[in-house]
């Protein structure tokens, strides 16, 4: 037992395992009242593993759980909540069609005579919401709010359930500068009043600004729990990957050189409402980033090239035709590929195996009889699990249980094996560790060098920085801007994207 | 895929059926007993696959829709249209192909209206198909005009009640059936696709797969395997009855295609484990009624059994006993 007697939850000797993956190995945790916790870890690292535990979604194989110094043993969250334990998931758990109202009180309405007190429920709401600073319509629809406020309710509710331990996974992920800040202010105030707030995240530099003190996994084992204080950038990093980071920072591509002939062009491109009409031109190995805040339209803009809205102007020049791209069945017998933002709503199969997560977009092409036996099967996953550095116990695991990370290579993986000449990128490093996070930056560099065409979206400018030979800037669904060479500096992207539209005409 | 035959043998499907087949045996010694008359085999067994026949046939085309997160209420009625589309040709004197063909490509167009409906119009299965199973029984007599249209062409009769080998000719056709739709499944990659649609339908988008397509023809195949039903039931009385052949079927294919571990939520399925269920649902029904129950029991009986089953089948059952008999079973590595 520690003797610190802020410790308010506490986890000794937790592991587990998945048939033959240990997630988790022996790990020790403890979270003081009133501090910041950050978790870090790679991917697979069993970060989620841990919380999943904590909460009471996974049972431990074996550990000891405390809170307030009593053992406790929950195998559901509900009963991880009612001890005092609340969690915010990356993506928000709420319920969108219904209203603020309801998501702060369903499951606990206040009765009056027996029926539900409406307007008790509407005051407090306003109340509970006044403490984070929020002054919204509580009727309304939680869906017409931005995730930075469902957020920021999900956080409220999650108090207002337990109040001693806010577990917060990812909670930036989806956020833009000044929705963290409010966030930060947020978390800060929820800390003076005596929460231990657990904090997951991938941005160092977040972990730097807000938390007090680091813990690190590392392949299911605990590396270590430091006071930020006595951390620097390079020593955290070093604990986290065992390794000095070799990340390629910042080299310009210069000139055009790098380039190869054109593979072709978008013209007039566009969707009413969406995308206003664009031209672009794509050549043989080269990296176009994509950059502009959420909303900017750069989704919607890679999803019509993609097929999968469907452009109602404009046309594509390709192999000295022009043509549309009416769905993605087209796009990807037209050599594209597309990993999306959303790698579990769009992209993973989840019950899936990882091999046939793999070969599925191959088969797809090859069509319904022309069917891959079993072996070739196993040897184009295995090839490509090499490759990427796919961890996984096996090629027969379900995809669901790799890490974001690991998912992520298996889509990339499921692409590159139907040998594409144009991949297009949607956030590929959104919710992935700094350890896969170099990875994937490096493969689009390798990937540039064989000679692919890639359009990679990210809201990571100093990542779009690194790997660009081109960079357009997206702003209010138009493609504003389009930058070469010397221009490629976080700098300049951050001013296109600022820029009045007046001046940007010019 | 060999090596997943071992869990599979000892699956909660076979133990249920062996537990069911034992109660037989106990409640009726003479359940095994078979014999060769007439050049056919007679038995308590044979009856079972033999009557198991229709509803295992349904159980084949609706494993591939449900394991696409779909339904297909409409079966029974589909195979009351067959069933009076046959007979109607019988009695007009068709040869048996014609017969057959135009009965078959009636339950592919009932298919292909309730997959249209569900593809392309993106209606929800459930209520998609709900259309044609109220529809479908009104066009069946419409067809049949009110009446039992009752035949006697002998190659029609011989579809319902004659026999292949010794084997009843209703089982040939199912256990064929399931073969050649298991070997499809698997040797093709449209097993693969439909498992990835009822897995994530917006990822097998993205993936290029012609996934409305695949679900227009699944909904088809159902189509055709509920107009084989059909057409047996209907040989099997030696006429076609608009208004109780298949009634209530569409539920035992549904029941015979969960018993077999397909999941309702779609992904992962398997045919023989389907046709399995249907047998295992026709055994209670044979088992109660030669024990000398009286047949008030069957309903009851059936439910309890299914409850078994599905009790043995819940992922957290398997886990509790996991955890039990240690950490092997939930590995699910092999699948």
């Amino acid at each position: 037992m520690t003797a610190v007697s802020g410790v308010v939850l506490e986890a000794q000797g937790i592991t587990k395992t998945f048939g033959n993956h240990t997630a988790l190995s022996g790990v020790d945790i403890a979270f003081h009242k009133g501090e910041v916790h950050a978790l870090l870890g790679e991917n697979g690292a069993g970060k989620s593993t841990l919380i999943k535990i904590l909460t009471g979604a996974y049972i431990a194989d074996s550990g000891v759980i405390t809170v307030d110094g009593e053992t406790v043993s929950f195998s559901t969250p509900q009963q991880a909540q009612v001890l005092g334990i609340g969690t915010v998931y990356q993506e928000v758990n709420l319920l969108p069609n219904m209203t603020v109202i309801d998501n702060l009180f369903i499951g606990r309405q206040p009765r009056r005579f027996g029926m539900v007190d409406r307007r008790r429920m509407e005051r407090e709401s306003r109340e509970i919401l006044a403490t984070y600073g929020l002054d919204i319509d509580v009727r309304a629809e939680l869906s017409t709010f931005s995730v930075a406020i469902q957020q920021i309710i999900a956080i409220a509710r999650a108090v207002e359930l337990s109040g001693k331990v806010l577990i917060l996974d990812e909670p930036t992920a989806s956020l833009d500068r000044s929705e963290v800040e409010k966030l930060f202010s947020i978390i800060r105030q929820l800390r003076d009043r005596g929460l231990a707030i657990v904090f997951i995240t991938h941005f160092l530099d977040q972990v730097f600004e807000l938390s007090d003190r680091v813990t690190v996994l590392r392949n299911g084992r605990l590396i270590g729990t430091e006071s930020i204080k006595s951390l620097d950038r390079a020593s955290l990093v070093r604990m986290m990957l065992g390794k000095d980071l070799a990340f390629h920072h910042a080299e310009l591509l210069g000139e055009e050189a790098a380039a190869g002939e054109t593979l072709m062009t978008f013209e007039n491109f566009g969707l009413a409402g969406k995308v206003q009409p664009f031209d672009l031109k794509i050549h043989r190995g080269e990296v176009v980033g994509v950059a502009g805040l959420l909303g900017s339209g750069r989704t919607e803009m890679a999803r019509l090239m993609f097929g999968i809205d469907h452009a109602d102007s404009g046309v594509l020049h390709i192999d000295g035709k022009s043509r549309q791209v009416r769905n993605p069945r087209e796009a990807v017998e037209l050599g594209f590929g597309f990993c999306p933002e959303d790698r579990k709503i769009d992209g993973i199969f989840g019950e899936l195996s990882v091999r046939e997560n793999i070969v599925i977009a191959m088969q797809a092409r090859l069509g319904w009889f022309r069917a891959l036996n079993h072996d070739e099967q196993i040897e184009i996953a295995g090839n490509f699990i090499e490759a990427l550095d796919i961890r996984t116990a096996s090629a027969e695991l379900p995809v669901k249980l790799l890490s974001g990370g690991n998912q992520q290579k298996v889509i990339l993986a499921r692409w590159l094996a139907t040998d594409p000449r144009f991949l297009i990128l949607d956030e590929p490093t959104r919710g992935i560790d700094v350890g896969a996070h170099a990875e994937i930056v490096r493969m689009i560099t390798r990937l540039r060098e064989d000679g692919l065409a890639l359009v990679v979206i990210s809201s990571e400018l100093d990542e779009i920085v690194s790997y660009s030979s081109r960079v357009v800037v997206m702003r209010d669904r138009k493609m504003v801007a389009e930058l070469h060479g010397a221009d490629i500096t976080p700098g300049v992207i951050v001013q296109t994207i600022a820029a009045q539209p007046a001046e940007a005409e010019a | 895929m060999k090596r997943l035959q071992f869990s599979r043998i000892i699956s909660p499907q076979l133990l249920a059926l062996a537990g069911v087949l034992l109660f037989n045996w106990i409640v009726f010694p003479g359940f095994f007993d078979v014999t060769w008359k007439d050049g056919r085999l007679f038995g308590s067994m044979i009856d079972v696959i033999n009557r198991g026949a229709p509803v295992a046939i349904l159980a084949i085309g609706m494993t591939a829709i449900i394991a696409t997160k779909g339904v297909d209420l409409s079966v029974g009625a589909v195979m009351a249209v067959a069933g009076a589309v046959a007979a109607t040709f019988a009695v007009a004197g068709q040869p048996l192909i014609v017969i057959l063909a135009a009965a078959l490509a009636c339950g592919i167009v009932c298919g292909l209206w309730n997959g249209a409906l569900v593809a392309y119009l993106g209606i929800q299965p459930f209520v998609a198909t709900l259309v044609l199973m109220v529809a479908g029984r009104g066009v069946a007599q419409l067809i049949t005009e009110g009446s039992i249209v009752t035949f006697s062409d002998p190659a029609l009769i011989f579809v319902g009640t004659g026999s292949v080998l010794g084997l009843p000719m209703p089982a040939v056709i199912a256990i064929v059936l399931m073969i050649i739709a298991h070997i499809v499944m698997r040797r093709t990659a449209i097993g693969l696709f439909i498992e990835a649609i009822g897995t994530n339908l917006s990822a097998a988008n993205y993936t290029g797969l012609r996934s409305q397509m695949l679900i227009l023809s699944i909904y088809a195949f159902g189509g055709f395997c509920a107009a084989i039903a059909g057409i047996i039931a209907a040989a099997d009385i030696r006429g076609a009855d608009a208004n109780n052949a298949g009634l209530w079927l569409e539920l035992d294919a549904i029941l015979a295609v969960v018993i077999g571990g397909t999941s309702l939520l779609g992904g992962r399925f398997s045919i023989p484990m389907s046709v399995l269920g249907a047998v295992i649902i026709q055994a209670m029904n044979t088992g109660v009624l030669v024990s000398g129950f009286p047949p008030e029991f069957n309903l009851i009986v059936k439910a309890g059994m299914i409850i078994i089953i599905l009790v043995l089948q819940s992922a957290r059952i398997a886990q509790a006993l996991g955890r039990k008999f240690g950490p092997r079973q939930t590995s699910e590595q092999t699948r």
